[in-house]
C-alpha cells in the first residue's frame, strides 16, 4: 500500500490497481466542520484532474479532484449520514471512493508523504 | 480540492486589510483570520458548529468592531430625526429616548443602499446613534454628509469598538458584571457600566437570540473582552457562526439578501416602515415603496428548505416543478440548529407561498426543496412585561 499526495490536498492510497481517494488532515482543518459529502456513482469513469467528489463545510463547497484516471469501483456511502467523519478521520474512515486505475504512470508525478509534508510546511 | 472560501466576498481586497483593536486577542485564541469587508476578522475559533451551538444555549461573544458607528447631532431630537427621515423610511421622529429601530438607507428607486440600526440615547436630546455595515460605511457617511441640512452634523466614531454578547445567558452575564439590564426590553438602549468600564448597550443583535450589542471605547475593549471571556458561560464566536445564526434567524445580510436592486417591501421588511411613513412618504423611493404596498410586488424574499442534505448556496437558481426559473438563492448553507440545509432567496410572488415545491439548481441538478416561513429557528428576543 503506497500513499500519494497532490498540491490540492487529496491523497490516494494504492493497492494493486485500485486507488482509494480522500482529502488530507490539512485540508479538513482548512475546511472546518464538514456537513455534506457527495461521492461519485459506482461505474463512473473519471479523468485525472476531474471533479470526483464534493465536500461542504458550513461556509463553503469544495470540489475534490481525482489525481488519476480510472473507473469508480466503490464509494464510502456511510459519509452521507456522517459527513463529520471527514474531519475526524480524513486519511482513514473519511475516504470518498475507490478507483480502478487505467494509467498507473500518472502516479509518478504525485508527491510522497515526505514531499507533501514539506509542501504543507511551506504554505 | 478547491480552496474553500471562508470569508465573504472581499470588496476591499486591493488595499491591505485593516484590523480591529482585538486582532491580537483573536490570534491568541487560535482564531482563523480572514479578510472581510476590508478587515481581518476571525471566521472561527474552535469550529463553527460548536460556536453556533454555544450561542444558542449559553452566551457567545462577537467582535463586530469593523461595523461603522456614527452619531448625528443637532439642536433637538425633532431636527435630527427629520433630517434622517429624508434618507430612511422608519419613523425616527417617534423614536422614544432609550429605544432603537432598524431601518435602511434607500435610493430613489426604493433600493437598499445599506441597512442600519438607529438609536436615541436617554438624556441626550438631539443625538441619534447609528450602526452601519462595515462594507458600506464609507459610502453611507458620504451619502449622509452630502444630504444633511445645515445644523445637523455627522460624527464618525472610529474611536469606538463594538462587541455583541448573544444567547440565552447573555443578560445574566452582563448583570453579573454590574449592568442593570434584566428588565430591559428588546431594542432598549442606554449607557451602562461593565466591571467599571463605561459602555453603551442595546438589547439587540444578529442571531435571533436574546442578547446585547456593546459599544465601548477602542482603548478599553481589549480589557472588556478578557473580562467577558473569564465568565465560563461566555465563548468567542467567529463570523462563520454569525452567518449561520443569522441565516437560521431569517435575518438579511447586506449585499446578499438585500442590495440596491431590492426594496424593503420585496425583502419582507415592511414591518420596519411605520404607519406614518407609509402614509406620508418623504423618503427616497417612497413612490415605489408605496405603490408596492398598495399593489403588491413581483418577487418576494422567502425561506427555502432543501429536502436532502446538500446545501444550496448564494447564487443557486430556483426553478418551479417544471424546471422554469423563478428566482435565485441569496443566502444558503447548513443550519446547525435546524440540522440540515437552509436557504433564503427571491421568487416570483405567485410562488412564494409556504409549501410551494421548488428545485434548487446545485452542480447542474435541481434538488427538491420547499418554500417555508421565516425564521427557521424561532426568535427568542426578550420582551419585557408591559
Amino acid at each position: 500500500m503506497t500513499k500519494y499526495y497532490t498540491e490540492e490536498h487529496e491523497w490516494i492510497s494504492v493497492a494493486g490497481k485500485v486507488a482509494t481517494l480522500g482529502i488530507t488532515d490539512y485540508a479538513q482543518a482548512q475546511l472546518g466542520d464538514v456537513v455534506f459529502v457527495e461521492v461519485p456513482t459506482v461505474g463512473r469513469k473519471v479523468k485525472k484532474g476531474e471533479e470526483t467528489a464534493v465536500v461542504e463545510s458550513v461556509k463553503a463547497a469544495s470540489e475534490v479532484y481525482s489525481p488519476i484516471t480510472g473507473t469508480v469501483v466503490e464509494t464510502n456511502d456511510p459519509l452521507a449520514d456522517s459527513p463529520i467523519t471527514v474531519n475526524e478521520d480524513p486519511e482513514g474512515a473519511g475516504w470518498f471512493c475507490r478507483i480502478e486505475m487505467s494509467d498507473p504512470a500518472e502516479l509518478e508525478v504525485l508527491m510522497d508523504e515526505a514531499a507533501y509534508k514539506t509542501f504543507v510546511e511551506g504554505l | 480540492m478547491t480552496t474553500p472560501v471562508h470569508a465573504d466576498h472581499d470588496t476591499h481586497s486591493a488595499a491591505a486589510p485593516l484590523s480591529t483593536p482585538l486582532h491580537d486577542a483573536h490570534v491568541a485564541l487560535g482564531a482563523r483570520m480572514v479578510p472581510f469587508a476590508g478587515y481581518l476578522m476571525p471566521v472561527q475559533y474552535e469550529g463553527i458548529l460548536a460556536e453556533h451551538a454555544h450561542c444558542r444555549t449559553a452566551a457567545g461573544l462577537f467582535d463586530v468592531s469593523h461595523m461603522g458607528q456614527a452619531t448625528l447631532r443637532g439642536a433637538d431630537h425633532a431636527t435630527v430625526a427629520r433630517a434622517l427621515e429624508t434618507l430612511v423610511p422608519a419613523d425616527i421622529v417617534g423614536l422614544e429616548p432609550g429605544r432603537q429601530r432598524y431601518s435602511q438607507f434607500l435610493n430613489e428607486q426604493g433600493g437598499i443602499l445599506d441597512d442600519l440600526m438607529v438609536h436615541r440615547l436617554p438624556g441626550a436630546d438631539g443625538v441619534l446613534g447609528l450602526v452601519v455595515n462595515a462594507a458600506c460605511k464609507v459610502a453611507d457617511y458620504a451619502h449622509m454628509a452630502a444630504r444633511l441640512p445645515n445644523g445637523v452634523l455627522l460624527d464618525i466614531h472610529e474611536e469606538r469598538a463594538l462587541l455583541a454578547l448573544q444567547g440565552p445567558q447573555a443578560a445574566d452575564v452582563l448583570v453579573s458584571l454590574g449592568a442593570d439590564v434584566a428588565g430591559w426590553d428588546f431594542m432598549d438602549v442606554g449607557p451602562a457600566s461593565l466591571a467599571g468600564i463605561p459602555v453603551v448597550l442595546s438589547r439587540s443583535g444578529y442571531t435571533g437570540e436574546d442578547g446585547f450589542e456593546i459599544s465601548v471605547n477602542a482603548d478599553t475593549v481589549a480589557g472588556l473582552w478578557q473580562i467577558l471571556l473569564r465568565d465560563p458561560r461566555v465563548r468567542p464566536i467567529g463570523l462563520g457562526a454569525r452567518d449561520s445564526l443569522r441565516l437560521e434567524g431569517g435575518l438579511c445580510l447586506y449585499g446578499h439578501d438585500i442590495d440596491e436592486t431590492t426594496t424593503p417591501v420585496e425583502a419582507g421588511l415592511l414591518w420596519s416602515i411605520q404607519k406614518r411613513r407609509r402614509e406620508d412618504g418623504g423618503f427616497p423611493g417612497a413612490d415605489v415603496v408605496r405603490s408596492q404596498i398598495a399593489e403588491g410586488v413581483a418577487r418576494k424574499r422567502v425561506g427555502i428548505r432543501p429536502d436532502g442534505r446538500a446545501p444550496a448556496r448564494d447564487g443557486a437558481e430556483i426553478v418551479d416543478e417544471n424546471g422554469v426559473a423563478i428566482g435565485i438563492v441569496t443566502s444558503g448553507g447548513f443550519g446547525p440548529t435546524v440540522g440540515g440545509p437552509v436557504a433564503m432567496g427571491y421568487v416570483a410572488a405567485v410562488q412564494a407561498r409556504p409549501g410551494t415545491r421548488v428545485g434548487l439548481v446545485v452542480r447542474g441538478k435541481a434538488l427538491p426543496a420547499e418554500i417555508v416561513s421565516l425564521p427557521f429557528v424561532p426568535a427568542r428576543f426578550y420582551r419585557a412585561p408591559k
